[in-house]
């Protein structure tokens, strides 16, 4: 297998995943169970995001600076701030405490 | 109107935050030993970050005779978009070329974008800002990856990891109102943690998406189907 038809095989299959998820009929996602496990698969897809991206460094599990950055943009979601704002202050957050060497 | 600007601003701001990991991407492409068209094609076809980090970090740690796996471990990590694509069909509507490209631009942050809003046509709006400026910004960003390698710095110096946990967490945050979302989402973090030292990156994500189908198969911690009363114990043992 060349690296060519290698990287041409892998995005074919990546592109017919996506395209299945639109050939799926819409009336599965009507009964209360289908629905029920899509949304729920919406939070926990989400809720894992969370934790690989705030916590995983490859195969490995970090406390970093990440980690308080994520804590400041919960209190500034508990406090009903805006998207970019909570985005903004984890940013800073991170990059400051790496910037005085107090995480990594 | 300013709900739709809302949208606007919280979708570029994932575009941004997302768009800069390709120069890590392209980078990280080009050291594994792929020329930088190769680096620059799997970001216009793969088009999903997961699967590409995935086939280049297998390539790099095995080289040709590895290529197999690499290519099933693209493959792997790109099965959530089916689920996405399913939660994305009814939200950008009819037309066969409409959807091809909305299937191409389905990604994590695009379906996370839309499904986050309240009604139909922010989900829209959502979606196809997020999908196509991620796809411009993440290609972009590619090429020049993988030109200048990591001259450009390391993206952590800008806490730019940071600020995707950030936005992740921002997105879930509005959908954690009732008692089984909130289970969810615990025992989801809990898991996705618990096994990234023993599967590929990105693998954690779809074992922590099983638990949610089985809690949402089983309706465990939720109210009954049927009756809105309140939940009894037997109910919440059940």
């Amino acid at each position: 297998m060349s690296v060519w038809s290698a990287i041409l095989l892998a995005a074919l299959i990546c592109l017919a995943l996506k395209a299945i998820g639109y050939l799926v009929p819409p009336k599965v996602l009507e009964a209360p169970r289908p629905a029920r496990i899509s949304d729920l698969l919406t939070v926990g897809l989400l809720a894992a995001l969370v934790a690989v991206q705030t916590l995983g460094d490859g195969q490995s599990i970090v406390v970093d600076a990440r980690l308080p950055a994520l804590l400041v943009a919960a209190g500034l979601l508990w406090l009903k701030q805006s998207f970019l704002v909570v985005v903004f202050a984890a940013a800073l957050v991170a990059a400051l405490l790496r910037l005085a060497g107090l995480a990594a | 109107m300013s709900a739709e600007r809302e949208v606007w601003r919280e979708a570029l701001g994932v575009v941004l935050a997302t768009s800069a990991y390709g120069v890590s991407f392209g980078a990280l492409a080009v050291a594994a030993g792929l020329d930088v068209w190769q680096a620059c094609v799997l970001s216009l076809l793969m088009f999903t970050g997961g699967s590409q980090f995935a086939f280049v970090g297998v390539f790099a740690a095995g080289g040709l005779t590895a290529l197999p796996s690499a290519v099933a471990s693209a493959a792997l990590l790109g099965v959530r978009n089916v689920a996405y694509g399913m939660r994305m069909s009814p939200v950008v509507g009819g037309g066969v070329w409409r959807r091809a490209a909305a299937a191409h631009f389905t990604i994590d942050e695009s379906t996370a974008v839309a499904i986050s809003q309240s009604d139909p046509r922010l989900r829209q709006v959502g979606f196809w800002v997020t999908g196509i400026g991620i796809f411009l910004g993440w290609n972009a960003t590619t090429l020049i990856g993988a030109l200048v390698g990591d001259v450009l710095g390391d993206p952590k110096t800008w806490g730019l990891d940071a600020a995707a946990a950030a936005a992740f967490l921002a997105l879930l945050w509005p959908r954690l109102k009732q008692r089984q979302a909130i289970a969810v989402g615990i025992a989801a973090a809990v898991v996705a943690a618990a096994f990234t030292p023993f599967l590929l990156p990105g693998l954690p994500v779809l074992v922590a998406a099983v638990v949610a189908i089985l809690v949402g198969w089983f309706n465990w911690f939720g109210r009954p189907d049927a009756a809105a009363t309140a939940e009894s114990t037997s109910e919440v043992a059940r």
